[in-house]
């Protein structure tokens, strides 16, 4: 691979190599535009088990399953999901659970639709009070250093750990349909 | 109508490798009831959550029986989850509802169904592969038989008193029964492995 190449490689599939460096097994998600490409690697992969989620809340029971059946699990969801989740982030903190969650964030910057700005402007804040920590991305360079210390982080520590990849780095939405 | 100690104690009788995820408030109390078991995953709380933990386990345990137990109040809250499940189709996965169709926790306020809303017919529309309505103690067997061997996911709603039973309480620290579930879970493949 030249180093032009190596430039062009799309950050979902960098955070792809990660989940395949650190062995996830499960990966549960909401259909999400910014995660569509992480989404379609993952439903590929014979190794890992894709569940679509009918709400985010359901992904944090799963990763907490999959964790006591020795299994490492990853969450993909917009920043409006992760106030879907607050009550149920009560089983990581209680039991001690690792987790990870791929954060693609609406409404703060160049966002179309006003109704995304009001989680979306909370999202990091809300995650710190749920006890994660959290990692912001904005360049697509630093997605797989980032990616792979904080699946570091929570494997190694049992530790909730959310990376936030910014609106900046995940494009502008394209409303000209 | 059942006595959910009697129907929880006759459905765990002679549990094998059965992984148990019980839902907070009083199916948490029934299974404790039962006598205290390491493969035993106790819920304090997170509503809503019993039926994701089961699968998610389920998922990382193919070789195991999971067992979801839990009222109509928890599985209501989680409803979205029966679709979720129906979705991945885990063969060793069966949730039984014990369903007193009232909030037992918080003062025997009714419960969606006690009005009529039937949790079989929703897992059956959700793609669950079985699902049965029981009443009886005369069920009981074939519900454990369902548990150990059915082929799922399958939802049981045991229809039971609503009468107060005592608090059986097990250990609250979410962290002890995390590590002991996984320590036995873990020591068990190791034995299986070196067998």
């Amino acid at each position: 691979m030249d180093d032009t190449s190596k430039t062009a490689l799309h950050w979902p599939d960098a955070i792809y190599a990660q989940f395949r460096r650190v062995g996830i097994r499960q990966v549960g998600y909401v259909p999400d535009a910014g995660h569509s490409r992480l989404i379609e690697l993952c439903v590929k992969d014979p190794d890992i088990y894709d569940v679509v989620l009918t709400s985010e809340e359901e992904g944090v029971g799963l990763v907490a399953g999959a964790a006591l059946g020795g299994q490492r699990a990853a969450l993909l969801m917009q920043s409006s999901g992760v106030g879907n989740c607050i009550n149920m982030f009560s089983l990581l903190k209680n039991c001690g659970f690792p987790c990870l969650i791929l954060v693609t964030m609406r409404g703060e910057f160049a966002e179309f639709n006003p109704w995304q700005v009001p989680m979306g402007s909370i999202t990091e804040a809300s995650l710190k009070l749920c006890g994660f920590l959290t990692y912001r991305v904005e360049e697509p360079d630093d997605v797989d250093d980032v990616v792979s210390g904080g699946c570091d982080m929570a494997f190694n520590g049992n530790l909730p750990v959310a990376v936030l990849l910014s609106q900046r780095l995940i494009g502008r939405k394209v409303w000209n349909k | 109508m059942l006595d959910r100690r009697e129907f929880v104690q006759e459905l765990l009788v002679d549990r094998k490798g059965l992984l148990v995820v019980s839902g907070l408030g009083s199916p948490t109390y029934d299974v404790a009831a039962c006598g205290d078991h390491p493969l035993n995953f106790y819920l304090w709380g997170a509503m809503g959550g019993a039926a994701m933990i089961g699968l998610g386990l389920a998922l990382a345990q193919p070789a195991r029986r999971v067992l979801v137990l839990t009222g109509d109040g928890e599985a209501l809250m989680g409803l979205g989850s029966l679709a979720t499940i129906g979705v991945k189709q885990p063969g060793n996965l069966v949730v039984v509802v014990l369903d007193n169709q009232h909030y037992g926790e918080t003062g025997m306020q009714p419960s969606h169904t006690r009005a009529g809303v039937d949790l079989v017919a929703v897992a059956k529309a959700c793609k669950f592969t079985d699902g049965l309505h029981v009443s009886e103690m005369g069920a009981v067997g074939r519900v454990r038989d369902l548990v150990h061997e059915g082929g799922g996911p399958i939802l049981v709603q045991a229809r039971i008193s609503s009468d107060d039973t005592p608090r059986v309480l097990p250990t609250r620290d979410g962290h002890v029964i995390k590590a002991r579930f996984m320590e036995t879970l873990n020591a068990c493949e190791t034995i299986q492995t070196s067998s």
